[in-house]
């Protein structure tokens, strides 16, 4: 991972296609990276049409690109972590030694927490439009009853998110205060606080993968992908035990989580940040999205993949040697990913 | 690093219909999963991964439905992708699961991609209105009908050579049992006499809308050594286009010329023509045939109807295309692409039954989609790809 | 839409369409019992009793295929506060949503809770309150409420084999009229990009204006947020002349679902004077098989107070007369 660079804001102006944001970010990776156009070798995108109201939404953000002569490019119904995913493994290929991952959401273009009940079983659950607010507080409320966390605990990830968010210029919320002021607040979606639940955001991200001299030329430091692996839980409330993360736990096995300095974790409400810590089976010495995580800014279908550059800028930065990146898609922690960097080649 | 050579050991598909009434998503899928896996003697524990191909989203109004289906393809505890790339969509998907294990990530993958069309209205889904434009379109035909024309004024093509291909497809659907359309009585004459829909379209010239599903298994050199006749993938190329642009060709588009130079370099091809025995191409619209045999290099620009004319894409000609019936015959959108990946493994493995091609060594499956700008294709071999 | 001042044009955007879902044997016999009035469950290899059946057994992968008879009551296992219910939900007023187990069966099934806000509690009893309408739907249940049948109070009764159950499933193609109809009814906010809206504004002054690429010095209308070929917005506005030459066409004979133009009528790429990529509408103002590749052709404008911010201030383009254009000035817009 050489380069990344994003935009986020609680509501953004133009066309669901943010081609008009998408056109900055690349010129900005052609900066970090002293690469140009020419250099990618693979091009891979996250976005969902649903998101944006129509079909083939991802089709305009090819203009972004330039794309005569034509590219190879993929696209994925996914956050784009996932689309990094299929890069790298484009990259195990032989292939290609070069890629730019993108992603891009415009969540305030409907009713964000309404439109994702379309995510749910389309005969048994989506004709009761269940939005995420709501089945977050029922998992969250699992937990509570079963002894796992509580208001406080939740309030604590919200008051160090939101206090570390204040370093960071792309967040669209920030400023902690304590956990008693937090506990203070009114209850929203009983037993959710507002401020256990991502703010709606809209934005796009976008990073570049280089592999062995051309990471070497393009990056200072790059950050060296140790193991990445995702996994499915099933969606079916019936089959899921609800209060942990079986497939966060398998992938961060397969990804190799020890040593880790620093976990970028992509959880959009509070007490899915607790499922995630015990999932990975962090240390307690792991630092926890010092980027303020998704409380501080969660657009859709590239906040995962931000998680990501997130981590890997702090390699970029020298600040750490180990680090993960977590996304997640799909209701409740439903699917995740896992992506480990390191500051130096094994 | 250099790429794992990978093989198609199991291929299922559904019977594709204007309406399944008789299963649901799932039980669409795993029609044609069951039948993947009992092809490569395997069950779900041997697939180490999932891959999920479909068009878009609108046409099942379900958003992302892998993740609902996650336990019925029985992908829970493994990883899972969903792919999506407008109509080449079946084929990326095929190379995406392809790369899985020629990058030596997965030993054995399973790839699926469906369409439930009658769950809506693909003309619907595809046209929802813009504000500020004017809906001047009307659907995929309107879309393509002009660059037809187009293709029909550069080339100087006589105007029956689509219904030629039209028949030619039809006729070749009855040898296929899955085939959504058995028209027995698709002349060109009765193609010429159905009607014109989207003038220089007539509707004998036009794809289905169709559920279905298409699913493969892809494994690596080790199982597929276990099995008496893989189809080994021999080159996989992807490239894609803007929509629109100043100038740009949409008949002959670059990306599909790019893509098909790409591919036969890395399969070792000079002379596609000689070299290729049995082409399965993306052939929503009749005329698309001559426009693709061009764009893929099987013929000069403004020849490609004259292989058509002269029957050299027939059943029975030294290049037949579409010998399933196509997607002329049957079209689940989002597993057309898969569809024709899968018709040529079905080929070079000797499986097609009737219309299966003597002798067949290596095949061509391609498919694109958008505006005639996302292009995915691979040819698969009777034999292991040349170190 | 919103004021000229916005940096972008934006506009309402509604989806909604009304799904036809064919549901398969497992989940028919769901959907046939609850349109009896009754909660089928699937009974699943490991023993679990499940509701609604899953179409799949999550451990041998077969089709679940034996069903049991659950509930009418359960227990409350977690719920959830709705302050600002969406459209599409059980309740337009604040209610909750609840996971209950149902008596007899061992995984949680979701639904609506009709019980006061503080009057909600984990453990609580419920049982199903039946529309009075049922037609084969999740939304046969209106939602559960508090238990007035007195039940064990130690987790509910154990799961009676649904006898009638294979006649449940032979019944659905008996009694349903159909298959399952789900409306999905989306509203979303449209936005047009910065140069877009540029264009659509100019519209409305009755001027068509392109933009071009500053890299490779092309003309597009509409302008581009992104030059496809170079990948930076389109800049330096060009005013183009409503002239134009017809470079390929379709004539479109065929009805569709939220067609605006009766058919047949000509829509057709216009390579207007001046512009390096042709714009696509309609040709009228002559016979259809008239239209020709090469044809020269002009904007005809609505009256001026009925334009907008729109393509549509643009009737449609009319032949002017002139002589065809020779194919060679467009061939390399095709």
């Amino acid at each position: 991972m050489v380069g990344f660079a994003q935009r986020q804001m609680a509501e953004f102006d133009g066309s669901p296609t943010m081609v008009e944001l998408l056109v900055p970010l690349f010129a900005e990776l052609y900066e970090q990276t002293g690469f140009t156009r020419k250099d990618i070798g693979f091009w891979c995108s996250g976005s969902s049409d649903y998101l944006a109201g129509r079909s083939f939404s991802f089709v305009s953000a090819v203009d972004a690109i330039g794309a005569l002569p034509p590219v190879a490019e993929s696209h994925v119904e996914m956050d784009a972590a996932w689309a990094l995913y299929e890069a790298w493994v484009k990259i195990q290929t032989g292939e290609i030694d070069t890629a730019l991952v993108y992603g891009f959401g415009k969540s305030s273009a409907g009713v964000l927490r309404r439109t994702l009940a379309l995510q749910l079983d389309p005969y048994t659950m989506t004709p009761l439009w269940p939005d995420t607010v709501s089945l977050a507080g029922l998992q969250a409320r699992l937990g509570i009853e079963a002894g796992l966390w509580d208001e406080a605990t939740m309030a604590a990830v919200a008051q160090r998110s939101l206090t570390d968010a204040q370093d960071n210029p792309h967040a669209v919320r920030r400023g902690g205060s304590s956990v008693e002021e937090l506990l203070a607040r009114p209850m929203y979606a009983d037993p959710l606080r507002k401020h256990d639940c991502a703010p709606v955001t809209d934005g796009a991200s976008a990073l570049v993968l280089a592999a062995d001299d051309r990471a070497r030329e393009s990056c200072e430091r790059p950050a060296w992908i140790g193991g990445i692996a995702h996994n499915v839980d099933p969606l079916h409330l019936g089959a899921r035990e609800l209060t942990s993360s079986p497939s966060s736990r398998r992938a961060g096995d397969a990804a190799g989580l020890d040593g880790i300095e620093i976990a970028e974790l992509h959880a959009p409400f509070t007490h899915q940040e607790l499922v995630l810590r015990e999932s990975f089976g962090l240390r307690a010495d792991v630092r926890i999205s010092p980027s303020g995580g998704a409380l501080a800014g969660n657009p859709m279908f590239t906040a995962g993949l931000n998680r990501i550059g997130e981590a890997a800028s702090r390699i970029h930065s020298g600040e750490a040697t180990r680090v993960m990146g977590h996304a997640t898609s799909g209701p409740l922690l439903q699917q995740n990913l896992v992506c480990v960097m390191d500051g130096a080649t094994k | 690093m250099s790429k794992q050579p990978a093989a198609v050991v199991g291929i299922g598909q559904t019977h594709h219909r204007a309406k399944r009434v008789d299963v649901s998503m799932a039980g669409l899928c795993r029609e044609a999963i069951d039948r993947a896996l009992a092809d490569a003697s395997m069950t779900f524990d041997d697939i180490d991964a999932i891959v999920v191909g479909k068009a878009p989203d609108l046409f099942e109004g379900v958003m992302m439905p892998e993740l609902y289906l996650a336990e019925a393809l029985g992908a829970a505890g493994k990883p899972l992708l969903r792919v999506h790339t407008a109509g080449s969509v079946g084929g990326s998907t095929a190379i995406v699961a392809a790369s899985l294990v020629q990058s030596g990530v997965h030993k054995r993958v399973l790839t699926v991609a469906f369409e439930k069309q009658s769950e809506s209205n693909a003309m619907w889904a595809l046209s929802v209105p813009v504000p500020f434009i004017m809906p001047v379109h009307a659907g995929a035909g309107g879309y393509f009908a002009p660059h037809v024309r187009s293709y029909i004024r550069r080339s100087g093509a006589p105007t029956h050579i689509g219904a030629m291909v039209a028949a030619k497809d039809r006729q070749n659907a009855l040898k296929n049992p899955y085939a959504h359309l058995h028209n027995k009585d698709t002349t060109v004459e009765t193609v010429l006499a159905s009607q014109m829909l989207w003038d220089p379209i007539r509707y004998d010239e036009t794809c289905p809308s169709s559920d279905g599903a298409c699913a493969l298994v892809i494994a690596d050199a080790d199982t597929a050594a276990s099995i008496d006749n893989p189809a080994w993938i021999h080159a996989t190329a992807m490239r894609s286009e803007p929509t629109t642009a100043a100038e740009r060709d949409q008949v002959n588009p670059q990306a599909g010329r790019d893509a098909a130079a790409y591919l036969w370099k890395q399969a070792g091809i000079t002379d596609p023509r000689a070299e290729i025995d049995a082409v399965e191409m993306y052939v929503p619209f009749s005329w698309f045939e001559p426009m693709w045999l061009e764009n893929l290099g099987f013929a000069g620009e403004g020849e490609g109807w004259r292989l058509t004319e002269s029957g050299v894409t027939a059943m029975d000609g030294d290049l037949p295309v579409n010998c399933s019936g196509g997607v002329l015959s049957s079209n689940p959108i989002g597993a057309s692409g898969m569809l024709r990946f899968a018709e040529a493994a079905l080929q070079v493995r000797g499986q097609a039954g009737a219309h299966q091609v003597d002798g067949v060594r290596r095949a061509l499956g391609h498919a694109y989609g958008g505006g005639s700008q996302f292009f995915a294709m691979w040819v698969v071999g009777a034999e292991p790809p040349a170190l | 839409m919103s004021t000229s001042q916005a940096r972008t044009l934006s506009a309402p955007v509604s989806v909604n369409f009304d799904y036809t879902r064919s549901v398969g044997p497992t989940l028919a016999a769901f959907f046939t019992g609850l349109r009896q009035g009754r909660l089928v469950a699937g009974r699943l290899s490991d023993g679990g009793v499940v509701l609604p059946p899953p179409e799949f057994d999550p451990t041998t992968h077969d089709p679940v295929t034996e069903f049991v008879e659950v509930g009418p009551t359960g227990t409350v296992q977690s719920w959830t506060w709705v302050p600002e219910p969406v459209a599409g939900q059980p309740f337009d007023r604040p209610f909750a949503f609840a996971l209950v187990l149902v008596d007899g069966t061992t995984a949680p099934f979701l639904h609506a809770v009709d019980v006061p806000y503080d009057e909600l509690s984990v453990g609580m009893r419920v049982q199903v309150r039946w529309a009075e309408e049922r037609v084969g739907a999740i939304t046969d249940i209106t939602c559960f409420e508090p238990a007035t049948v007195p039940s064990d109070a130690g987790g509910g009764s154990p799961a009676q084999p649904a006898a009638a159950v294979p006649e449940v499933v032979a019944a659905h193609a008996a009694q349903l009229d159909g298959p399952l109809i789900t409306p999905v009814n989306l509203d979303y906010t449209y936005a047009a990009s910065p140069e877009e809206s540029a264009f659509f504004r100019g519209l409305q002054e009755g001027r068509i204006l392109g933009q071009r690429c500053p890299t490779c010095g092309k003309v597009y209308v509409p302008p581009r947020g992104a030059c496809p070929v170079d990948g930076v917005p389109t800049t330096d506005e060009v005013e183009l002349a409503g002239t134009g030459t017809v470079t390929t066409f379709c004539i479109v004979n065929v009805p569709f679902l939220g067609q605006k133009i009766t058919p047949p009528y000509v829509s057709a790429y216009v390579l207007l004077d001046g512009a390096d990529i042709a714009f696509l509408h309609l040709i009228l103002g002559v016979e259809a098989s008239e239209v020709r590749m090469g044809m020269r052709v002009e904007a005809v404008w609505r009256p001026r107070d009925e334009w907008g911010t729109t393509v549509e201030n643009i009737s449609h383009f009319a032949p002017t007369g002139e002589p065809d254009a020779d194919y060679e000035s467009y061939k390399v817009h095709l």
